[in-house]
């Protein structure tokens, strides 16, 4: 394990810039957001960012490659960029799970090779939450807020950051920069873990429990009549899927540039009223069967085809900003303590 | 605090569902948190009981959700208005959404709504929240008990709240207020000052956080197409993503230019945005410019008005006349 000292923080920004990107959360007047490091820019002390991190590897848009035509000749054009190293710092446990769930996805056969690339470019600088927030969650999915992954873990008390390499990626980041850091012991940073765990023992949803729900629970749950009451209110917009962590459909769509066309892909969500739209329609006719999809997609169908592991990794960023307050944890509390069909 | 308790509305309804007026009723349900509530139907004095909330957090309008539960039943539902939620409801009427019979409504006075997100901006990690008078008490899970000021907490649709006056019901609860002189076209007027390159930057800037989710639009009273044209993937300019920042503006500005003299500003918008564009100023600017060039108007004031910008008159003014009076960066 690694330290620094906190005021040796902007030397430690400068010094990962210098060889990679960096992004960090900044607060802004609409919350906290990653953006581009710079001289001037402070890391945030907000918990988490409006958006989540999944922007960097799945961005809300992405052009794919662009075709110029001439004629009865179509020229492609290589519109790629994600193979650029960065850093992103500041991860928070949810987030960083979020990866992982989102890994299985795009990394299974067939390679999304545009995920793959900047998933190989990236280097992840997780940090364990001192303060977690009401609407925090991630202990339900076993997520370990004291414990947060990446390939360097960073735990901040008031005057020190330490730093701890977890796979071969971060080492050889953090080796990089040794000449800002010394050797520590992992004393104080087991001081706050304990602090951490007994803070998340005491949060309002630590009792949250995903015991009821999981691999093979379909024919349980499909048909719940508690559907119709939880999907009653839904407004059909796509905020709960787009500040997700893990939402993960996208739709590809061709913009016609007047002289070619630009191939690019775009978050979809479940909840809009034409998704997945095939030529016998729309499978999911009412607000009711796109609600069911996204919770059941979390709870369940993700879970049976991924060896039992949740997509939901209780960053709570929904529970935040769901227009109407329907969320997760109200669907995982009315299905999950129902009698048992 | 609000001026008519939980338990009178509870009481009321009660009764409408014992003799009958009404088979259900739209109020706001207890969530997990004292902030997170809920839109939701209850259908008998129990669920009322345990689960209505009436208090600061009760933003949500609810007069869009007449437009579909109108339509499932012949029978009265309860719905609860504040005073803004009203021009709504007449704004729906005179474009025939929703039955006024199948409604039966009661208005409540509203001393203005507090935003969960200024709270959380003076306090990390909320167990409680408590008005008393003038102030909020919140009990945090790190730093005690927090006395805040009421006032600082209301979003800004309340710091400028139009009118405490009850345009429809069938029934007041409490006692109603006046027409108010806000100073919500303030804001607006600062925008007018910029040059168009300062006033470019500073939408470029908010619009570039939208992250297209529609929750605005789809929290509007008077977005109430059954089809939207960004839900329709044969118009070309389908909501799923912008295919550039051009793009980005042209969503929220054609859909400002599609509720010019339907909004009632009612500032949902503003309230449901994840990212916190300030969306109402676009249409607080259209409400300006109306007030300005064909006499004040204000939609949802009286079920039946014609909206100046679907009126002909005479005396309208013509484009170039609009450009003169407005001064020369309008």
């Amino acid at each position: 394990m690694r330290k620094l000292s906190l005021d040796k923080l902007d030397a430690l920004f400068a010094a990962i810039s210098a060889t990679n990107t960096l992004y960090l959360p900044v607060d802004t007047k609409a919350g906290a957001r990653f953006e581009r490091w710079e001289s001037g820019k402070t890391l945030s002390t907000a918990l988490n960012t409006v958006r989540s991190a999944k922007d960097f590897f799945f961005p809300q848009t992405e052009n794919l490659m662009d075709f110029k035509v001439e004629g009865k000749s179509i020229e492609i054009i290589d519109t790629r960029t994600e193979s650029e190293d960065f850093v992103l710092f500041g991860v928070r446990a949810c987030d960083v799970k979020s990866f992982e769930v989102l890994d299985r996805v795009f990394l299974a056969d067939p390679v999304d090779t545009y995920y793959k690339n900047r998933r190989d470019h990236g280097v992840i600088f997780s940090m364990a939450c001192t303060r977690p927030v009401e609407s925090c969650f991630c202990g339900t999915f076993g997520i370990d807020a004291a414990n947060p992954g990446g390939d360097v873990a960073c735990h901040m008390t008031d005057d020190a950051l330490y730093l701890q390499a977890n796979t071969d990626k971060g080492q050889r980041v953090l080796d990089s920069l040794d000449s800002l850091t010394e050797a520590c012991t992992t004393e104080v940073v087991d001081e706050q873990n304990a602090l951490i765990r007994e803070r998340l023992a005491r949060l309002p949803l630590a009792d949250l429990s995903a015991e009821a729900f999981g691999s093979g629970k379909t024919a349980e749950y499909f048909d719940a009549p508690e559907w119709k009451q939880l999907s009653e209110s839904c407004l059909g917009c796509g905020t709960c899927t787009f500040v997700c962590p893990t939402c993960q459909c996208y739709d590809i769509k061709d913009f016609n540039t007047g002289h070619g066309v630009k191939r690019f892909r775009c978050w979809d969500s479940c909840m809009y009223s034409e998704f997945t739209k095939m030529s016998a329609g729309q499978p999911r006719l009412t607000q009711l069967e796109r609600f069911r999809q996204r919770f059941m997609h979390k709870l369940v169908y993700y879970p049976t085809n991924n060896d039992g592991l949740f997509s939901c990794v209780g960053c709570g960023r929904c529970v935040a900003k769901c227009p109407i307050h329907m969320n997760i944890v109200k669907v995982m509390k009315t299905l999950g303590g129902r009698e048992h069909a | 605090m609000q001026e008519v308790k939980r338990e009178a509305l509870i009481a009321r309804a009660a009764e409408l569902l014992e003799n009958g007026t009404v088979d259900r009723v739209l109020g706001w349900k207890a969530g997990e948190f004292d902030y997170d509530l809920t839109p939701a139907l209850f259908h008998s004095a129990g669920e009322l009981e345990s689960d209505f909330v009436w208090n600061g957090f009760c933003g949500a309008n609810f007069s869009k959700y007449l437009v579909k539960e109108t339509g499932k039943s012949e029978n009265k539902v309860l719905v609860f208005l504040k005073p803004c939620d009203t021009y709504s409801f007449n704004q729906l009427l005179t474009e025939h959404r929703f039955s006024r019979d199948r409604v039966y409504a009661i208005g409540v006075p509203c001393e203005g709504m507090l935003d969960a997100g200024r709270i959380k901006d003076s306090a990390e990690g909320i167990a409680s929240v408590r008005e008393d008078g003038d102030h909020v008490l919140v009990e945090t899970l790190y730093d005690g008990t927090l006395t805040l000021d009421r006032t600082s907490l209301l979003p800004d649709r309340c710091r400028n709240c139009k009118s405490k006056k009850h345009v429809a019901y069938d029934e007041l609860l409490g006692s109603d207020g006046e027409v108010l002189d806000s100073h919500r076209f303030d804001e607006v007027e600062q925008l007018e000052r910029m040059t168009p390159d300062e006033r470019f930057a500073f939408w470029q800037n908010e619009l570039s956080r939208c992250i297209r989710c529609n929750a605005c639009r789809d929290v509007c009273p008077a977005c109430t197409c059954e089809k939207c044209v960004f839900d329709n993937p044969n118009s070309g300019v389908e909501n799923k993503a912008a295919a550039n920042s051009f793009e980005e503006k042209m969503f929220h500005i054609i859909r400002a230019f599609h509720v010019v003299g339907r909004c009632t500003d009612c500032g949902e918008c503003s309230r449901v945005c994840p990212q916190h564009i300030p969306l109402h100023l676009l249409n607080r600017k259209f409400i300006k410019d109306i007030d300005q060039f064909y006499g004040d108007y204000q939609a949802g004031a009286e079920v039946g008005s014609r909206a100046p910008i679907v009126n002909y008159s005479a005396g309208d003014l013509e484009p170039y006349e609009a450009v003169e009076r407005g001064g020369s960066d309008a």
